[in-house]
């Protein structure tokens, strides 16, 4: 027998994803054995630690390019950036959770290294250059999720949302697998560049080019039901409302990020000659995304389920630089738009946690009414997310939209950039209610809500970035300009 | 050709032998004193007659649901006990690595109580 020969390994290029699951894993013994109950914040801390590192052991890897591990894994300025936006989500989701899970009375140590594992499977999706490896992030992505949606058991809702969430999940993940079993059957191969390579140099013939077409629109259909494009949506408002806020606020953001990532490098390194079939039926999926996530919108009176639809809608916007990430504006639009949606969006369900009181729901529309009069800071600091989700300068939401609808304009989908313009229009209505609410009605004798340390940090945080990136966005710019330029189409 | 395999054709044959003499024998000469309890059909002392859908302890679903984990992530180890001196020490280290992170999740489960059956 001959020697069997394993591919050279190089570990610096991981180094951010290794960080995150040893410390992970770690950090899952710590817990159990040294954190006492009821002080499991501490476990929280040092998962924000370990996120913290791990983006510091990025640093260096900026400018770097290389595959390894056989060329499964790739490293690229596109990948590590979007590895920092996924390691601030990450800990912006663990600073709100801080205070929120003992009031909620669902603390539980596992939370923080389960949050560290699906950051771990987002960084991984970024990474990927082989559908089995995109498969894999894709799965340490779900499955903490549904363990995260169910976390506030025995609440019904949470678990009615964990179990929707796991079957639906399932079946994509089914979808997923099937799809890979008929790329690699018409090209031999599950490595991105392979498939594509295979793909360009020869004629594929009618079989070979069907099972290649059928295993794709299976893949994109698992990657839809993902990121939550229509139709593939039904299943968000649901799970949004019924699993723990912060946890909320990580799906709607994380999975977005992490499965669009994917995306973008599936369409543009393994099926760039299929263009002229994904085109078409993405953009028609992107279209179809805005319109029904931000007209679902407009009938919630529940402001947790409108943010869920909300979020729906933004899928659309990302799709608009997802899909013409073949030229440079495409990833461009599309990193900066998932930072500047994960800044907003995880500040206005911070907000939505500080409303919340002892295990009460105060989602409502009405739960708003005259909070400027109640709890002023708390009022602008939602105003300023709102305004920036509805895409309102000088907020930093309206850079992301003029950003992602001038690459769609420019890269050949001019009538996708009307559909968005449009949208966001509709879009303004809901968000701008909710404003009012806060600013012209009475309040109807609620008390003020507290704000504690973590959630306060957390609304900063996110507040100054929403407004910083809005007023002067040429710092941030630079860094995605120079991560897009080595992915190329 | 099939000469070496005479023996085992002998040894299969008195194997046939015993077994039909044994019983023809008994049936032969034995007592035959049948009651209810014998002529049932036998099915390891249980009662062979209840209904079909019967109540098992949920803890069982416990330690099925552990036991399928551990027993696929074993599996990786015989294909790599296979190939162990063709990969040499670089296998062994992946190897280590992965059973680090197996050892990892049963102290988990250990410290957790999942083992404990009450």
């Amino acid at each position: 027998m001959d020697a069997l020969t394993i591919p050279p390994v190089d570990l610096g290029l991981i180094a951010p994803l290794l960080v995150v699951v040893t410390w992970a894993t770690g950090l899952l013994l710590v817990d159990t054995f040294f954190i006492p109950v009821g002080r499991k914040k501490l476990t929280g801390y040092l998962a924000i630690a370990g996120l913290v590192v791990a983006g510091l052991v990025g640093l260096p890897l900026w400018g770097v390019s290389g595959s390894t591990f056989g060329g499964m894994v790739r490293l690229d300025p596109f990948a590590l950036t979007l590895t920092w936006v996924f390691l601030l989500i990450g800990i912006l989701s663990i600073t709100m959770s801080l205070d929120y899970l003992p009031r909620q009375d669902i603390e539980q140590g596992e939370y923080y290294p389960l949050i560290m594992f699906a950051v771990s499977g987002m960084i991984l999706l970024a990474q990927g250059a082989d559908l089995i490896v995109l498969f894999l992030g894709i799965e340490t992505l779900s499955i903490t999720l549904y363990i995260l949606t169910g976390f506030a058991y025995p609440r019904l809702t949470s678990e009615e949302a964990a179990m929707k969430y796991l079957v639906l999940g399932a079946f994509a993940a089914g979808f997923f697998v099937y799809g890979i079993a008929l790329i690699f059957g018409a090209t031999g191969s599950t490595r991105l560049s392979e498939i594509g390579a295979y793909a360009a140099d020869r004629d594929l013939g009618d079989t070979n080019l069907t099972l290649l077409l059928g295993g794709a629109a299976m893949v994109l259909i698992a990657f839809s039901f993902k990121a939550a494009l229509a139709p593939f949506h039904m299943w968000i408002p649901d799970v949004y409302q019924g699993s723990p806020t912060p946890v909320a606020a990580f799906m709607s953001v994380g999975t977005k990020g992490g499965a669009l990532a994917a995306l973008v490098r599936l369409l543009f390194e393994a099926l760039p000659t299929l263009n002229a079939y994904w085109l078409p039926v993405l953009a028609g999926l992107t279209a179809l995304t805005m319109v029904v996530g931000n007209l679902g919108a407009i009938a919630q009176m529940d402001v947790k389920r409108m943010l869920a639809y909300s979020s729906i809608g933004h899928a659309g916007y990302v799709m608009l630089g997802v899909m013409v990430a073949g030229e440079q504006r495409g990833p461009e639009a599309f990193i900066f738009y998932i930072l500047v949606y994960a800044l907003s969006n995880l500040g206005a369900f911070a907000v939505l946690i500080a409303l919340e009181h002892q295990g009460e729901e105060a989602w409502q529309l009405d739960d708003f009414a005259g909070l400027y009069q109640r709890q002023p800071l708390l009022a602008v600091a939602m105003a300023i997310f709102m305004f920036s989700l509805a895409g309102v300068p000088p907020t930093a939401g309206f850079m992301a939209k003029f950003y992602a609808l001038t690459a769609a304009w420019e890269g050949g989908l001019p009538w996708l950039a009307l559909v968005g313009v449009l949208t966001s229009a509709i879009a303004a209505f809901f968000y701008l209610r909710v404003i009012i609410r806060m600013f012209m009605t009475e309040p109807e004798g609620e008390p003020a809500p507290e704000l504690n340390r973590g959630l306060t940090i957390d609304i900063v945080v996110a507040a100054a970035g929403t407004i910083i990136i809005g007023l002067i966005p040429a710092p941030i710019f630079a860094l995605v300009e120079r991560s897009a330029v080595a992915l190329g189409g | 050709m099939l000469e070496p395999y005479v023996p085992v054709l002998i040894l299969f044959l008195i194997a046939v032998f015993i077994a039909v003499f044994v019983i023809t024998l008994s049936a032969l000469l034995g007592p035959r004193r049948s009651t209810p309890r014998k002529l049932a059909p036998y099915e390891s002392g249980m009662d062979p007659v209840g209904p079909a859908i019967r109540r098992i302890p949920v803890k069982f679903y416990v330690v099925a649901m552990l036991f399928i984990v551990f027993d696929i992530e074993v599996v990786f180890f015989y294909p790599f006990a296979l190939v162990f001196r063709q990969l040499g020490p670089a296998g062994l280290v992946i190897m280590g690595v992965f059973f680090v992170v197996l050892l990892v999740g049963f102290i988990y489960e250990w410290k957790k109580g999942a083992l404990r059956w009450e």
